[in-house]
C-alpha cells in the first residue's frame, strides 16, 4: 500500500496525541509523527525506509469521533485530529493480535536462533502476553535451507512482508513475494522454488536483516546467536529516494 | 511479635526437562529465607508421596503429554487454591509440543524402534499412555498465574513466590518472557 510521494511544499497541521498538542506536515502519517515525538507505538510490519503495508495492525490508534480503530502507519495526519495511542482497549487488541500470531505458527522461542533478539518475542513481553488464550493451530511448515548462506523457517514467519519490500524497493531484485491466502500465506522466492535455486537472489542478505523474527536467518547460527542489524535501511532508503 | 503463618506449596514436573525445578533451586541462599515462609508439602524435591487435600499454591512444570500428566494437572487444580504454570512447556507446550506435527505412532516408533539397535520395542508396562496432542496446562485446567521462560530465572521465580506469599497475584511479564 504505497502512500503518495511527499510534496516539497506542504501545509503544517496541528493535532493532539495523548493530550499533547503537536504540529506535523500534512503528508506525514500518525506513526511518523509519534516516532518524531518519542510517543511509543508498537509495530511489526512497519519499518522506516520501506513502503507502508499495514498488515500487523499493532499500531492501531483511537481517533476521537471515529468508531473504528485506525492503523497509525497508513493514516495521514489531518488538522485537529485527537488521537489516543495507548488506551485499555488498544492494549487489549494488541495483546490479542500478538497471541494470534503465536497461535498461527510454531514460534518456539527457546529453540529459536533469534531467541533474545526477536521483535515478536519482545512485543509479547511488552504487551503482557504471558500465555496464549486461543488453541494453537499446529500447522506444519517446511524449512528451506537450500541457500548456501541463509535459511527460511516458515514456522517463524509472521507475514510482515518486510523481506518482500526490502528486496523490491531497496535491493531492486524482487526475489521475494507472497503466495496463498489468509493464514496459509507463505513468502516465496521467485516462482515458489527453493531459495538456493533462485536466479534473481543476489545473496545481499537485506531480507534476513529486516526480518523481525527467526524466519530468515544466517546459516550456521545456533539458539540465540542470530542478531540482526537494520541500521543500513534508512541510509539506503534515503539514497534510493533522492535519486 | 508472631511470625505470619507459612503457606503450603506443592510442585510437580510433567512433560519437561525439570529445568524449571533446577531454576527454582538456583535461588541459592534465598531458599533458606523461603523455607521460613513456605512449607513444601509435595514436590520432586521432597519425599511426600501424596498430594495433600488443601494446598495454597500449586506449581506445575512441563506440558500435558500423557495420561499421567493429565491426572496430575486435574489433581493439582482440585487441591490447590492458586495454580501456577511455570516455564514455557507449561505455558505454551514448548519443545514437547513440537511432536504435535507428527502422528503419535510415528513419534513412538521414532523413539523406541527406528533409532534403537538392541531389542527395539514399545514400552507398555509401567509407563503412562501418551496423548495424541501435547497441550499447555491451561489447555486442560484453569491456571491463575503464568510464568513463561525456558526456564524462568531464579529471580523471576523468587519474585512470583514473594508476591504470592504476600497475598498478591504477581505479573511476571515484567521479569520474564517466552524463551527467557
Amino acid at each position: 500500500m504505497p502512500l503518495p510521494a511527499k510534496q516539497p511544499n506542504v501545509r503544517v497541521v496541528t493535532l493532539n496525541i495523548d493530550g499533547r498538542d503537536l504540529s506535523a506536515r500534512e503528508d506525514e502519517t500518525i506513526i511518523e509523527v509519534c516516532r518524531e515525538n518519542q510517543i511509543p507505538i508498537p509495530s511489526l510490519c512497519y519499518l522506516e525506509g520501506l513502503s507502508v503495508w499495514g498488515a500487523c495492525r499493532l499500531c492501531l490508534v483511537e481517533l476521537s469521533g471515529q468508531g473504528r480503530l485506525l492503523a497509525a502507519c497508513s493514516t495521514r495526519v489531518t488538522e485537529g485530529m485527537q488521537i489516543q495511542t495507548n488506551t485499555e482497549k488498544l492494549q487489549r487488541y494488541r495483546r490479542t493480535i500478538v497471541e494470534l500470531l503465536f497461535a498461527e505458527r510454531n514460534h518456539v522461542c527457546s529453540v529459536c536462533v533469534s531467541n533474545g533478539h526477536c521483535e515478536l518475542q519482545h512485543m509479547a513481553q511488552k504487551c503482557g502476553v504471558d500465555h496464549v488464550r486461543v488453541p494453537y493451530r499446529q500447522a506444519s511448515y517446511p524449512v528451506d535451507s537450500s541457500h548456501e548462506m541463509f535459511r527460511l523457517d516458515h514456522d517463524r514467519c509472521i507475514l510482515c512482508t518486510r523481506c518482500v519490500r526490502v528486496c523490491d524497493e531497496i535491493e531492486g531484485a524482487h526475489t521475494w513475494d507472497v503466495m496463498g491466502r489468509g493464514s496459509d500465506c507463505r513468502v516465496i522466492t521467485d516462482m515458489a522454488q527453493p531459495w538456493g535455486e533462485s536466479d534473481t537472489c543476489t545473496s545481499c542478505g537485506k531480507c534476513v536483516q529486516v526480518c523481525p523474527t527467526g524466519a530468515l536467518v544466517k546459516q550456521g547460527t545456533s539458539v540465540g546467536e542470530m542478531v540482526k542489524d537494520q541500521h543500513f535501511l534508512p541510509i539506503l532508503a534515503r539514497r534510493r529516494h533522492s535519486q | 511479635m508472631s511470625t505470619p503463618p507459612k503457606i503450603t506449596v506443592a510442585t510437580t514436573w510433567l512433560d519437561g526437562c525439570s529445568g524449571c525445578h533446577m531454576s527454582f533451586l538456583d535461588m541459592d541462599e534465598r531458599l533458606i529465607e523461603l523455607v521460613q515462609q513456605v512449607d513444601i508439602v509435595y514436590s520432586p524435591l521432597v519425599d511426600t508421596k501424596t498430594l495433600p487435600d488443601h494446598v495454597d499454591v500449586g506449581i506445575l512444570e512441563g506440558s500435558i503429554s500423557s495420561e499421567d500428566d493429565l491426572e496430575k494437572a486435574h489433581a493439582f487444580r482440585k487441591h490447590c487454591k492458586i495454580l501456577v504454570s511455570l516455564g514455557d512447556c507449561a505455558v505454551n507446550g514448548n519443545v514437547p509440543a513440537m511432536r504435535n506435527h507428527f502422528k503419535l505412532a510415528d513419534v513412538v516408533d521414532r523413539a523406541y524402534r527406528d533409532t534403537v539397535t538392541f531389542q527395539p520395542q514399545t514400552p507398555t508396562q509401567g509407563v503412562p499412555a501418551l496423548l495424541a496432542v501435547v497441550k499447555p496446562i491451561h489447555g486442560v485446567v484453569g491456571v491463575d498465574v503464568f510464568v513463561p521462560g525456558c526456564p524462568p530465572s531464579a529471580d523471576a521465580i523468587w519474585y512470583v513466590l514473594s508476591e504470592l506469599i504476600a497475598g498478591r497475584i504477581p505479573e511476571p511479564s515484567a521479569v520474564t518472557r517466552f524463551g527467557a
